[in-house]
Formats: structure tokens, sequence, C-alpha cells
């Protein structure tokens, strides 16, 4: 769970706040690389591992997430004081569910192909821990503005991490990207395609090395 | 907050009525698009198994000019209607025909129609178990009625990477050549084998290699094939007959297996 947001109180005093004022930029800017909900808190890993063995479904699952996880915020952020506490946990989940269903339907009646790729995850996405991570950190106490800025910070933060192990999985395990083959078209006929990329083993080698890189870059050192 | 029972449990269905509103309203108004999505979608699969499908292909179109449908009972006849209801093969829902005994389920046969206008392959639904959930694909059987010309799978539930290859048109091209009759002319369809070779020199006329850590699904596919081209025999014994294919009931014809 991300500490970050509890020990930053938010005390608007000043009548009118910049649409992108510093402190909200921060809020998009943060999950994308000291912040990342993949990287550094190391949520979401499952879906990571299982949807990107090809760009294109990742790519749709990374638009899902971002929209769940922008909608849920802005509509807990919404009701926030409506909530009572000692269900709180039961609505974030309700908000989160609905919203997957939403996008499960509309995938299977505009995005067929992908949804028979995706339908299992998609779903999952109701126990996507940085989805809740988020209304419970953030969305619960925070405005509406402030919160759809947050979901996206996360949704963008994972999506760049999935799209980035989707990238080399496709090209190192199919040798294609988006489908197309890159390497015939390059001239290379026979290249050595790695069935292990395919596998999701592959995944966890690049995510580590992705975290490895990213941390030896920030700096951040686990506590 | 608000601690009050009452607050809670009126909080609680006011929030379940919006949103079980929101999801009934889109599931409504998206469910001409999916059931749209659905039908192409099998399309897809009947014509795949036949041929290479390129992305801009008109599915639709290729379907109508090229596919011929009936329906057939266990004992191969050809059926009109049922209960007065004309019987279309489209319509017939192979995962609820599963649920009866075989002897009362409904079969479609696809005829696919070369640029001459003969029927060039029969496609077959077939449906059975995986390891998780159901698995279901159309089985294409060339004009002998006898060689696989080719296979699609789906899948319900199959574990990714493993058994869920069977949608992998790297698996599904094995089965392509095969026989479904052996050298005695028994029906035995194709079994695919325990373990992986990547060597298709190494197994029969009536093997295919099998998935390493997919044994499980690949049973499943072995049931599913056998099973279904059994039921379906006696309408390919018929069907054999009008066409005066010969069938591969001597074995001299077999020397080579």
């Amino acid at each position: 769970m991300s500490t970050e947001v509890a020990d930053k109180p938010v005390k608007e005093k000043e009548k009118s706040e910049a649409l992108l004022s510093k402190r909200r930029r921060r809020f998009v800017s943060d999950p994308l690389n000291d912040d990342n909900p993949i990287t550094v808190q190391v949520l979401g890993i499952c879906s990571a591992l299982a949807v990107t063995t090809q760009l294109s479904p990742t790519l749709i699952m990374a638009v899902s997430v971002v929209f769940v996880i922008v909608f849920s915020n802005l509509i807990i952020s919404l009701i926030r004081n409506l909530v009572p506490g000692r269900v709180r946990i039961i609505v974030q989940l309700a908000v989160i569910a609905t919203l997957v269903t939403l996008v499960d339907q509309v995938l299977k009646a505009y995005f067929y192909d992908a949804w028979k790729v995706l339908s299992v995850f998609v779903g999952l996405i109701i126990t996507n821990c940085i989805v809740m991570g988020r209304l419970e950190a953030f969305a619960m106490g925070n405005k509406p503005y402030d919160s759809v800025l947050d979901g996206l910070g996360s949704g963008f933060g994972y999506a760049w991490v999935i799209l980035a192990v989707a990238f080399f999985r496709e090209l190192l395990g199919s040798a294609s990207i988006f489908g197309f083959k890159v390497f015939e078209a390059i001239g290379i006929e026979n290249f050595p395609t790695n069935g292990l990329m395919v596998s999701p083993v592959g995944a966890f080698m690049i995510l580590g090395i992705i975290i490895w890189v990213q941390r030896s870059l920030t700096g951040y050192v686990e506590r | 907050m608000r601690q009050s029972n009452t607050y809670i449990i009126v909080f609680s269905a006011v929030l379940t009525i919006i949103l079980g509103g929101l999801i009934s309203l889109a599931s409504v108004g998206l469910k001409p698009m999916q059931d749209m999505q659905v039908a192409l979608d099998t399309q897809k699969k009947i014509l795949g198994a036949v041929m290479d499908l390129q992305p801009t292909d008109d599915i639709p179109a290729i379907y109508n000019e090229r596919v011929e449908t009936l329906v057939v009972n266990a004992s191969g006849e050809e059926v009109q209607e049922v209960d007065g209801e004309p019987v279309i093969a489209e319509k017939v829902n192979i995962a609820s025909q599963y649920d009866k005994a075989p002897e009362d389920r409904l079969y479609p046969v696809y005829k696919y129609k070369g640029e001459d206008g003969e029927v060039s392959s029969y496609v077959l639904p077939v449906y059975g178990s995986g390891l998780w959930d159901d698995i279901w694909g159309y089985v294409a059987l060339e004009s002998d009625l006898e060689t696989i010309r080719g296979v699609v799978f789906d899948h319900a539930g199959e574990t990714p990477g493993l058994g869920a290859r069977i949608t992998t048109v790297e698996v599904q091209e094995r089965f392509a050549g095969k026989k479904i009759y052996d050298d005695i002319g028994e029906l035995v369809a194709v079994r695919m084998m325990k373990g992986e070779t990547g060597d298709p020199s190494a197994y029969n006329a009536n093997q295919v290699d099998g998935m390493s850590g997919a044994t499980i699904t690949a049973v499943g596919v072995n049931d599913m094939l056998s099973n279904y081209l059994t039921y379906y025999q006696p309408y390919l014994e018929r069907a054999a007959k009008a066409n005066d294919v010969e069938k591969p009931d001597s074995e001299e014809q077999y020397t080579d297996v």
C-alpha cells in the first residue's frame, strides 16, 4: 500500500488552484516513476504477467484499467461524504465491479476477438489491488478533480509498465510488434524466437529487469 | 461518518439499484451487437477450418456464397424441423445440445463449396470437456470424408500458454492431412499423443504431436474428436455412399502405415 498519500493531508485553503498546479501535476507524474504501482508498490502483478504476451490485448487491458481506475476514483470521490464508513470497502468494490462489467460488455460488443483473450483478466480488474488501493488511499479523502488526476497517474503508471513488458515479450517471443513481423520486414527470415518470453516466466524476467533498471536510476531502496 | 444501520441499509439499497440498473442497461443495449459478433465469430471459425482467412476478408459474404448447411440426427438422417419449427444449422446451439443424450442431439453439418460449386469440404462442430471447462471447435473433412482438411478449436478456460494453445495455428495445423480411419477401416479419429517431440514424422496418420504441460486438455481434445466423429459416422457413411467415395474398408489400400 502506498503511504505517500496518507502523510499528505490535502489542505486547499486558497480559493482557486491552477488546474495543473505543481501539486496536481505530481498526482499524475509520481506514479509514472517514483511511486509506480507495479515496479515500486509491486501491485497488479498478476495481470502484468498474464496479458502481456502480445501488445494489442495489452493495450486494450491498459485502456480498460485506466478507464476503471479514473472513473471509480471519480465516483467514489463524488460520494465520499455519503459512504458509510463500515461498508466503504463493499461500496468501493461495487463501483469497481460495475465499471469492470461495463468494460467487459463493451469489449464483447465491439472488440470480440480481444474480449475472448481478455475476458478473464478484465474480470480480474475487480480484484486489481491498484484500483482498490487508490480508492481507499486517495479518493475517499480527496476532491473529484484531484482524484481523477490521481487515477490517470496510477493508470498510466500501470499502462506503461505492462506495455513495455509486452513490447519485449512480443518482440522476442513472437518476433512481431502489434502482430507485424518486424524481423521478416527487415530481412531476418528465421529470427530465433524465445519460447520463454511467451510463457509467464518471461514476464517475470522482463519485469525484474525493468524494476532493476528503474531502481538503480532513481536510487529507490525498499525499507 | 454516518453509522446508523438504517442509513447503511438505505444507502446500500440505493447504490445497488443504481449500479444494477446501469449494468442491465448496458447489457440490454449491447446485446444485438454482441449477438452479431458471436455469429460472425462462428462463421469465421467454420471458414477458418477450411481456408486461411485474411483480416480484410468479408466473412459474411464468403460464408453466404460458399457454405450450405443441413442438420442431421444421430442416425445420419437429415432433420428438417423439430416440433413444427424449421431447424437452421446456425441456430443449433451445440453447447445446449451437448447436455442431451448423444442420440437425442441435433448435429449441424456445414458443406463448403469450392470454386466449381461442388462440395469440397464438410465442416462438423465438435464439443467436449478440457481440463477446466468446455472446449469446442470445428473439424473440416475433405470431400473423401476421411482426411482432415483443418481444425479450429476454442476453449472457455484452459490454462493460458498450456491448454489454451489449442487455439493457436501452430497446434491446429498439426491436424491437417491426418486420417480419421485407421488402416483396417475403423473410425479412430485423431489422437494427440502425450509429450511433444516437435517432429511430425514421429507419428502415423492417426496421431499428432501433443502439448507439453497440457496432457489433460489434449485428452479432452482426443475424446471430443472421437466422440463427435462417431456421432457423425452414420451421416458420413451416407454422404460417402451418396458421393460414391470408396470406403477405406480393404486392407490393401493402406499398406504404408
